[in-house]
Parts: C-alpha cells; structure tokens; sequence
C-alpha cells in the first residue's frame, strides 16, 4: 500500500494533532505561536505537495495528480493569508485562542482530502471534516449573538445538505453498484442509458455540492453567514473553503459523472443563470460590506459554474483560470474589511469608508482595484477571469448564458462602484485605525497580482491547462 | 523593425506611466506634491507628444496599410498578442490625443487645487489609455484599453466634478460599460470563428451575413453610446456639465472619437454586409441626432450643456460620413473628427476661462464681456465661428465633404445634414450674443481680467491648428485618403461580391 502518497495529508494532520498538543501544554496564551506553527504546517504541506509524484492510494480512495496539487496549493495560500489577517483581527476582538488556527489547520486538512478524493467515501470524508470546524469557526464568538446565531443557522443547513448528498450517494450506489470515480466514469460514461435512480442520485450530490458552493437556490444561508461570523472567519470561508468547493464540484461532474453531463448540464446551466442574475440584483440594496461581499461571490458562483456547464476542456481550464484570480480579489478585499476597525471597534457598513482615498490612500487604492477587478474591468486581472470562462460558453453556443452573465456583471458594477464611490468621493468619516503589518502585506501581494496579471498570464494558464488534462485524462 | 527603428507606438502609449511613477514617488508637504505633480505631469505629456511628433514626420501618407507594426506574443495558447500599429484612420487621433492632455494639463493648472497628485495620475494613466486604444491592432487588446478609459474617466468626473458630479458619474460608467459587454460577446464570437484576434488578420476573414447582423448590433451598442448617437446620447451632456473642464476637453476632445473610430476600424471593414444593411437606420438616427440635439442645445441655458449637445450634433454628422460609403463621407467624418477634437476641446476651454473667474456657466449670468475681457473675446469668436463650419476654420472642410458625400447617396440625407449646419449657426451665434454682446448688466463682471499668459499659451497651439485645418485641410486629409480609398474600394469589393451570391 502506497500510503507515502499522501504524505502531504499525514503530515498537516500529524502537525495539527502535535500543534493541539503544544497548544493545551503551556499555561500561557499560545495563540500566537500556535498561529506560526501552522503558517509552518501549511508551507510544510505545500512543499510536500508540490513535491507529490502522480497516482493513486489506500485501494483507490485517494488520487494525486495536476489537478489536486493546483488545487491544494491554492487552497493551502488562500488559508495561510486568511490565517494571518485573522491573527490580529482575533486579538482586537477578545477571540485570542489558540483552538482557532489549529480548527483552520483542520478544515484545510479536510479540504485537502475532499480534493484528492478519488471516491464519495473518501469525498464525503474530507467534506464532513472540512464542515465540522466551519460550524464552530462560524460561531467562534460565542458571547456574540449573531456569531452563535450565524453558527446554529450554518451547522442545521449544512447538516441538511450533507444529509442530502448522502443520500445522494447511496443512491449512486445502489444503482451503479460502485463509489469508486474510475468504475463509475467507466460505468455511466459507457454509452450505455443511465438509469434514473442514478440520475436522481447526481441531482442530490449535486445539491449538497451546490449548497458548498452557495449557487442560487442554495445560498440563503451565506449572507447571514457571512454578516454574522467573525470578519476573520468569514475571509477564511470567502476564500480557501470556496477554493475547496469549487474543486469538489469539479473533480465529481468531471470525473465520475462526466459520462452524463447530459444529465446534469442543464442543472448547473439554471443555477448558474440564477447565481448571476441574483447576485447582481440582490447585492443592490446592502449596507453591509460583509453581506455585499457574500452576494458578490454568489455571482461569482454563477460565473464558476457557467465555465463548468459548458462541460468542454476549455470552460474546465475557465474555472481554474477563475478560481485563483477570484481567491486573490476574495483576500484582497477581506484584508480592507478586517482592516475595517475604528477607535478599536469593528466597523462593517459599507459608509464606513467614506473618505478611505484621503485618509489611506494606498488601501483605498488596493480596494478600489480590487473592485474594478470584481466587476471584470480590464485590464485587472478579474476581466480575464471573466474573458476565460466567457470564450468557452459562446464557443458552445451557450448564448444566453453568455448575455445573462456579460449583463449581469454590468448591474455588479453598480454596487462596486459605490464602494469605489463611498471611498473617494464621500466626505471622510473619520479615519480607520492604522493598518497591522498582517494586513498590509495580504494587500500588498493580492493587490499586485491583481493589479499585474496581465502581464504574465503565461504560467497560470500553463498550469491550469495541466491541471485540466490530469482531470479529462 | 518599423520605420521609425524603435517601438515608438509602445514609446508614446507608456510614456505617460512612468510619469505617473515619479508622481507617486513624490514626498512632502501638499503644496510641494501638488506642484511637482503639475510639472511632472506638463513634462511628460509634452514629451510624450514631442515622440508622438515622429509619426507626423515618419507615417508614410502614400500607403494605405499599417505602419510601425509592433508584435509580441501575449497569451498563445489563445491567439491573442500585443499588436500595435497605425494606419491613415488612427494615426492623426494618437497625435491628437497626446496633444490635448498637456493642454488639459495647463488648463487644471489652477483650477484644481484639490488632490493634484491624483488629479495628474488620471490624467496620465487617461493618455495611456487613449494612444493605446488607437495603435492596438489586436481585438482584445483594443477592447482593454477602450474599457480601461473608464476607470480614470470616472474616477475625474466623480472626484474633481461638479454638484450632481455622483450622478454624472455613475451614468457614464454604466452606459459605456452595457455597451462595450455586449462588443466583448461579439468579439468572442469573432474570435473563435476566426481563430484570431489580429485585426488585419479578421479583414481577410469573411464572416457570414447572418452573424454579421448580430455582430453588428452588439458592435452597434457599444460604439453608438460613445459616439454617442440619439438616442443614447444622454449621458453626456450629464457628464460634461458635472466634469471638470479639462475633463470636459478630453471627452469631447478624445473620448467621442473612440465610437465614430470604432465603426471605421471594425464595423465598416469586418462586416460590409451587415454595414450596408443598417445604413438606412444610421442616417435616420443621424438625422435626427443633428435636427434634435441642435434644437435642443438651441434652449439650453447652461453654456456647458449647450456645447455638449452641440457635440452630439456634430457626431450625428460623423456618423453620417462613415455610413456612406464613399471617399468623401468617409474623409469627411474623419476630418470633423479631428476637427471637433480641436474646437470643441476649445470651446470647453473657453467656458473654463469664464467659470474660472465668475463660477457660473449659466448664459444669462454674462453680457459684455466683449468689452471686459477682448482678447478673450476674440478668441471665443474663432472657436464659434470654426464650430459653425465657417469657410476658413477648421470646421468647414470636413461638413463640407460629408455633406458632397451624403449627396452622392441620398439627396435627403444630405439636406438633414445642411438643416444641422444652420440650427447650428443659430445656437453658437446665441450662445456668443448671450455671453460677449450686449450691455453690462452685472457690476461684478467689470472685474474680470482678461487672458492670463497660462491661458495664452493654452489657446495658442488650438488657434493655429483651427487657422491651419480651415486655410489647407490638405496637410490633414493627405494622412488618410490613401488608407480611406483602399477602404471604400474592398468595401465595394465585398458588397458586390455580396450581391453576386444572392444572384446565384
């Protein structure tokens, strides 16, 4: 058994248990250097990761290859900067403890699982083991109401999702007869007609999927999510966990259930059009950043899924494109709202940046850029982002998702530009407290990416072009 | 390597960012940056301009292609490259570009007073964007500079406007953005059609009619807002009350270009068909747009307005131009392209000087100033009387030829055309009655100074080029006839080659 494959794992779960260990020892606050023991962890992983040869362990469960390196990568650098804009946001707030990076370690080790899996066991396995530290993280201040509430609201309706998705996947089971992806890929992707139990069966996973994900019909729960939970927490669930997510629903569609993507095409085809007209629309009327935020990633979903109800190499290579570029815009602009603090108090409505341009003109200069880039402006990285996963739909002939999507980021453009707008041409409201060091370099370094991608687009198109052939095969 | 032997297009498109980077890098007390940033700025647009003055001396007027063609690889696993290059149609708009922003430059050089470090920055990262849109010879390239132009533009109407200067704002930025979205489908779908995005390269492709009609309405809604034609035109007045004066001068100045120059370069050229198709509705709205906006500008009070819908005018009579077909409707547009770009850029000016000084732009609130301020005056009447198409400025050659070019399709059209010519009479000679003529009705006008050597110098380089467009247009219309009749020739190629099929 060839278990050193996924040495990557073991080590980040190893370091987290020691971590925990080295975190209840002491009779001191540990919160700290427990916080730089798994920055250590994660860049640790990610060596190991990078270093990973391609192939497959544990009877087939667990699969490494392009696709989950460029995944994991990704999902490892988006926790490790949501961890350190977390580190002092936590301190201002009284959430101090330990326990909170170790839960991040052990949600992006589940994250890490769900992407390699190879298998629903061992996909169910990695997302159950992802979710279960969210639900704590979102109700981490637990004196806070809308935190315990934003946490109760989150652990009942993942819990109905997970249950759907199980659900789901015996159904896949009992009809195909395996959960393994490679049997099952040979299995529907024989030419042979589906049988409904297993289409019904897709439907649900997909549900649960979508429900991770937050596409329109199954994101009622991120707007109070997001406004509920901490504002550190929520950079990690706008981040590394969408990372997670999208590469779940990829690696499932693609693989197993990539010989029926008739079946699904139209499902993810009306939940994409749905994410993009609400999450335009419904982001309109928000005063609070954190709840535009979450909208705005909504329709981001839709721009996700839209590359992978084409269904074809290029819209697959669109989403990896997108994830990336959206990850760096995503902490960009969670580095500004946790940088949001005045006279010590967090502040969270969007008139709270009113006069940013005068007071601190280098974030208000990153956030501006971070905006323009969500609403796919060029030459900011974010247009790209768009521009990949637009080519493929037309190329398809998927037309009207194509005007949905290209119309939908216009009515976007609306509400960020208020921010832009509330930043430089409002009346200051009162400066921000000075920046932490966390927070300037999370901004710095998503900022010039964003800012300068167009520059060097080569290498991520490179890997996610490999990323996509390791998954079409 | 290009006739000049260097990259100049690259030269003179980036040129104004690494201006920006000295900007940026000034330290020190507000009076010092804002100073600094006023001669950084002067410097590097003059610069800028004076590389740009090679294209002038080196561009090769007997040849109809593009010329100082610069390639390099960009993303090639998509077919898409940095592709600069001009040709007869562009060449004169980049000249024109970098040499606006430094007047724009001088005429903020006391009105702003208020984040000047900033102000400049837009200003030149505006210039960029500008020469950029004009050289890019690659589709993808053109549509990010072209959509790139409304982050600064925005960002100097909302900052440094006037009191709706949110509203104005706003309205611009969605308006081009709905409509250049819709451009993006079309040039996906150009592109994997044809498998580039290099313009010359999509000339040679023929795009089926059936596409081209909806290719050509996507195309249609992008540049028809930017043009802008009735009845989207809208937004412009809007945005040129509430812009600051230099903003104001670039958008008349540059920015309307950008539409009237997309039809030539990408809707005329790439979809014969579809152009021939839809030439009836572009003269109707053309029609319309010079009739209705002139007798609009005709009640407008507020001298800004006035001149704004004055411009919608006159880029009814562009359109016009292009949609004919022929050499001179063709010429013609470009040349009251250009020389909109001087007057109206002038006219603005003017309207600056004034509301410099008193804070108002209200028509009713001047009178006499001809006896208060003659210089001004003076100047003022040249810039009316080039707006009017006298015989002799800069506005004339170029109805003129639309006007013979119009003829030559449709009689009618062409006497739509003359209409907005007198309407256009009356309204100027309206608005310099109101403001020059008449007797002193307000005490605080009599303080009034007249010019100041800044906005001397400011005038002089337009004054001349109005003089020079109006006495001999033919140091002008030499840049883009050749590249024009090779147009109008494969334009006649492609219709008729058109027709044949539907014969068979």
């Amino acid at each position: 058994m060839n278990w050193t494959l996924a040495l990557p794992e073991i080590v980040l779960a190893l370091s987290g248990l020691a971590i925990l260990v080295a975190g209840v020892l002491p009779r001191r606050d540990m919160t700290f250097p427990c916080t730089m023991m798994v920055l250590g962890a994660f860049l640790l992983a990610g060596a190991f990761v990078l270093a990973q040869p391609d192939g497959m362990a544990f009877a087939g469960q667990y699969i490494a290859d392009a696709f989950a390196r460029f995944m994991k990568v990704l999902v490892l650098a988006g926790a490790a900067l949501a961890l350190l804009l977390a580190l002092d946001w936590n301190r201002a707030e009284g959430l101090s403890r330990f326990e909170y990076p170790v839960l991040v370690l052990f949600a992006t080790l589940g994250m890490m699982v769900m992407i390699s899996a190879n298998d629903l066991m061992s996909l169910y396995l990695g997302l159950e083991l992802l979710s279960l530290p969210l639900y704590v993280m979102a109700a981490f201040h637990r004196d806070n109401a809308r935190s315990s509430e934003a946490g109760l609201k989150y652990f009942v309706l993942g819990a109905l999702s997970s249950g759907l998705m199980l659900y789901g996947m015996s159904l896949v089971y009992g009809f195909a007869g395996t959960t393994n992806f490679a049997q099952l890929g040979q299995t529907l992707g024989g030419g042979a007609p589906i049988s409904a139990g297993v289409v019904v069966g897709i439907v649900f996973i997909i549900t649960g999927l979508c429900f991770k994900v937050a596409a329109v019909p199954f994101h009622m729960w991120t707007p109070d999510v997001y406004e509920g939970a901490p504002t550190s927490v929520v950079a990690y669930f706008a981040t590394a966990t969408k990372v997670g997510a999208i590469a779940a629903i990829v690696r499932v569609l693609s693989g197993p259930f990539g010989g029926a993507v008739d079946q699904w095409q139209q499902v993810i085809v009306l939940a994409s059009i749905a994410s993009m007209i609400l999450g335009a629309f419904a982001a309109i009327g928000q005063t609070n950043i954190k709840r535009l935020m979450a909208y705005s990633w909504i329709s981001h979903t839709g721009f996700v899924l839209m590359g992978l109800a084409v269904g074809t190499e290029a819209g697959l290579r669109g989403v990896l494109i997108y994830t990336p570029i959206y990850l760096m815009m995503s902490l960009g602009a969670f580095s500004v709202l946790v940088a949001m603090r005045r006279n010590g108090r967090a502040v969270e409505n969007i008139q709270d940046l009113a006069g940013l341009g005068r007071t601190d003109p280098a974030m208000a200069l990153g956030m501006a850029i971070f905006m323009f880039a969500m609403a796919g402006i060029p030459p900011l990285s974010g247009f790209f982002a768009k521009l990949y996963v637009l080519l493929p739909a037309v190329e398809a002939g998927f037309w009207l998702m194509a005007v949905v999507a290209v119309l939908s980021s216009v009515v976007s453009a609306y509400y960020y530009l208020r921010v832009v707008k509330v930043m430089y041409f409002d009346h200051p409201a009162g400066a921000l407290d000075a920046r932490t060091a966390g927070v300037s370099f999370v901004l710095a370094g998503t900022g010039l990416f964003t800012m300068f991608f167009f520059l060097m687009p080569a290498p991520l198109l490179a890997a996610a072009r490999q990323a996509v052939a390791a998954l079409i095969g | 390597m290009n006739a000049a032997g260097f990259p100049i297009l690259s030269l003179v498109t980036f040129l104004p960012l690494l201006g920006v980077l000295v900007i940026l890098t000034v330290r020190g007390e507000e009076a010092v940056v804002a100073s600094n940033a006023r001669w950084t700025a002067l410097w590097t647009s003059l610069v800028t301009f004076a590389l740009s003055l090679v294209l002038w001396f080196q561009f090769d007027r007997n040849s109809p292609d593009f010329q100082f063609v610069e390639r390099l690889e960009w993303l090639p696993d998509y077919g898409v490259s940095y592709m600069m290059g001009v040709d007869g149609v562009s060449v004169l708009f980049v000249l024109l570009s970098t040499a606006l922003t430094p007047l724009c430059i001088l005429a903020s050089w006391e009105s702003v007073q208020n984040r000047v470090r900033e102000y400049m920055i837009a200003f030149l990262v505006l210039e960029t964007m500008m020469v950029g849109m004009f050289c890019a010879l690659d589709f993808m390239l053109f549509y990010i500079f072209f959509e790139a132009v409304l982050i600064p533009m925005f960002l100097i109407i909302g900052v440094w406007g006037g009191a709706r200067r949110v509203y104005a704002a706003y309205k611009f930025f969605l308006y081009t953005f709905l409509g250049s979205v819709l451009m993006l489908l079309a040039i996906i779908a150009i592109w994997y059609q044809s498998g580039t995005t290099s313009i010359p390269e999509i000339y040679e492709f023929d795009i089926p009619f059936a596409m081209q009609v909806w290719i050509f309405l996507a195309f249609f809604a992008s540049f028809a807002v930017k043009v802008p034609m009735w009845p989207v035109h809208t937004w412009l007045p809007d945005a040129h009350v509430e812009a600051p004066t230099a903003g104001s001068v670039i958008l008349a100045g540059v920015l309307l270009k950008m539409g009237a120059y997309g039809f030539l370069r990408f809707s005329l050229p790439m979809l014969p068909d579809a152009s021939q198709y839809f030439a009836p509705m572009i003269y109707v709205l053309s029609v319309v747009a010079v009739v209705y906006t002139s007798l609009v500008a005709l009640a407008q009070q507020d001298m800004k307005k006035l001149i704004a819908y004055s411009s919608v005018a006159h880029m009814g009579i562009v359109t016009l131009g292009i949609f004919t077909f022929n050499q001179q409707g063709i010429e013609g547009a470009l040349f009251t392209m250009l020389a909109h770009g001087v007057v109206s850029g002038a006219l603005f000016l003017c309207v600056g000087v004034l509301y410099d000084r008193e804070h108002t732009r209200e028509i009713a609130r001047y009178g006499g100033v001809a006896k208060i301020m003659p210089a001004y005056a003076l100047v003022f009447m040249l810039f009316t009387m080039a707006s009017v198409a006298l015989p002799g400025t800069a506005g004339f050659p170029g109805e003129f030829l639309v006007i013979v070019g119009a003829w030559a399709v449709n009689p009618w059209v062409a006497l739509g055309a003359a209409t907005g010519m007198v309407l256009g009479a009356c309204y100027m000679l309206r608005l310099y009655r109101g403001v020059a003529f008449g007797r002193i009705t307000r005490e605080d006008l009599k303080r009034l100074l007249d010019l100041s050597p800044r906005e001397y110098t400011t005038f002089a380089p337009l004054i001349v080029l109005t003089l020079w467009m109006g006495v001999y247009p033919q140091s002008f219309l030499s840049f883009f006839s050749a590249t024009v009749a090779q147009m109008v020739a494969q334009h006649q190629a492609a219709i008729s080659a058109a027709s044949r099929f539907a014969g068979l």
